[in-house]
């Protein structure tokens, strides 16, 4: 099971809720990742309330833990309301805390996340933070209060998969004991599986699986990949070398001349 | 009285931020609303007095990642 703050779960698979092609796909990709957590957003809702009623319904119908979201706010007031707002309407005090920093590459403002996260955990917030790979901020953040971490390992919606697994290998050697969840930049099954491989806890996606030509049947493709990946993380890979190694042993081979 | 509701002006008859979300046809648990960068809760709509341009945000649930 998977600790994070006060919950456990079994799934190592967070999905994200946007860019489906329609609720109904995304349910059913829920069902088939067999999430357990899915992210939301917080918008502007037009008189009525009838578009924010209707994805309120649904999420609830899904029957998951809601870890709601900042995405894109730019900078800490503004994160700072906004997850306020979040515990309002979904009462968890989960928040999935983005501060972005750069239009382009979406990365975080890691500054402003950390003033953010500070102020958040001070408030009674658990705080997952969407950062870097970067040590000396994680370890800001753990100081702020947070106890996961969520660095990216490319651009968000990149699909690039791991750009600097060696990072990522630091990173986890740097916080044995956080729960670490890969978000952002993950495109493929098998990025999914290198990072568990790594020793991850978790992966967060949402364009990999929502983008896919068959949402539902990428997202088990993913659930499958992250229990590969998680299994072959606890059964120690064997390490790259520098020569050949012979598989088939040679005493008692045969001599022919 | 003229308000700035989610960035747009609008003129409203509303004294409290529970008569304005009503006057707008605001209706739901899932709504979150902030004024002038302050969260309100729920339960405080009925009792929070607006004042003139006061910045009004009403959020809901959306999709994200």
């Amino acid at each position: 099971m998977l600790k994070l703050y006060d919950k456990e779960v079994r799934s190592r698979l967070l999905l994200g809720t946007a860019r489906y092609p329609s609720p109904a796909i995304l349910a059913e990709a829920v069902r088939r990742a067999k999430a357990e957590i899915v992210t939301v957003s917080l918008r502007r809702e037009t008189a009525g309330g009838k578009a924010g009623g209707a994805f309120f319904e649904l999420i609830h119908a899904l029957g998951v833990h809601v870890l709601p979201n900042t995405a894109g706010c730019h900078s800490v007031q503004e994160a700072v309301l906004t997850a306020k707002m979040a515990r309002e309407v979904f009462r968890t005090d989960w928040i999935k805390l983005e501060v972005i920093g750069h239009h382009d590459t979406l990365q975080p403002d890691v500054f402003g996340l950390v003033e953010a996260a500070r102020i958040l955990t001070g408030e009674g917030f658990q705080v997952f933070p969407y950062t870097t790979d970067d040590l000396v901020v994680a370890e800001k953040l753990i100081e702020a209060g947070c106890r996961v971490l969520m660095p990216w390992c490319a651009p968000i919606g990149s699909a690039m998969g791991p750009v600097n697994p060696m990072a990522l290998r630091t990173f986890r050697a740097h916080f044995p004991d956080v729960p670490l969840i890969v978000d952002a930049g993950i495109g493929r099954p098998s990025h999914a599986a290198g990072v568990m491989e790594l020793g991850y806890d978790a992966v967060l996606l949402n364009t990999a699986v929502a983008g896919a030509g068959d949402p539902a049947a990428m997202a088990e493709a993913f659930a499958l990949a992250i229990d590969a990946g998680r299994l072959a993380h606890a059964a120690v890979p064997l390490e790259p070398r520098d020569m050949a190694v012979p598989s088939t042993p040679v005493i008692g081979k045969a001599v022919f001349s | 009285m003229t308000f700035i509701i989610n960035g747009e002006e609008q003129e409203v008859a509303a004294a409290t931020l529970a008569d304005l979300l009503s006057a707008l046809d605001y209706e739901g648990e899932w709504l979150a609303t902030a004024v002038n960068g302050e969260l309100v809760h729920r339960e405080d709509r009925a009792g929070f007095t607006l004042g003139a341009r006061d910045r009004i945000e009403i959020l809901s649930p959306m999709q994200g990642g």
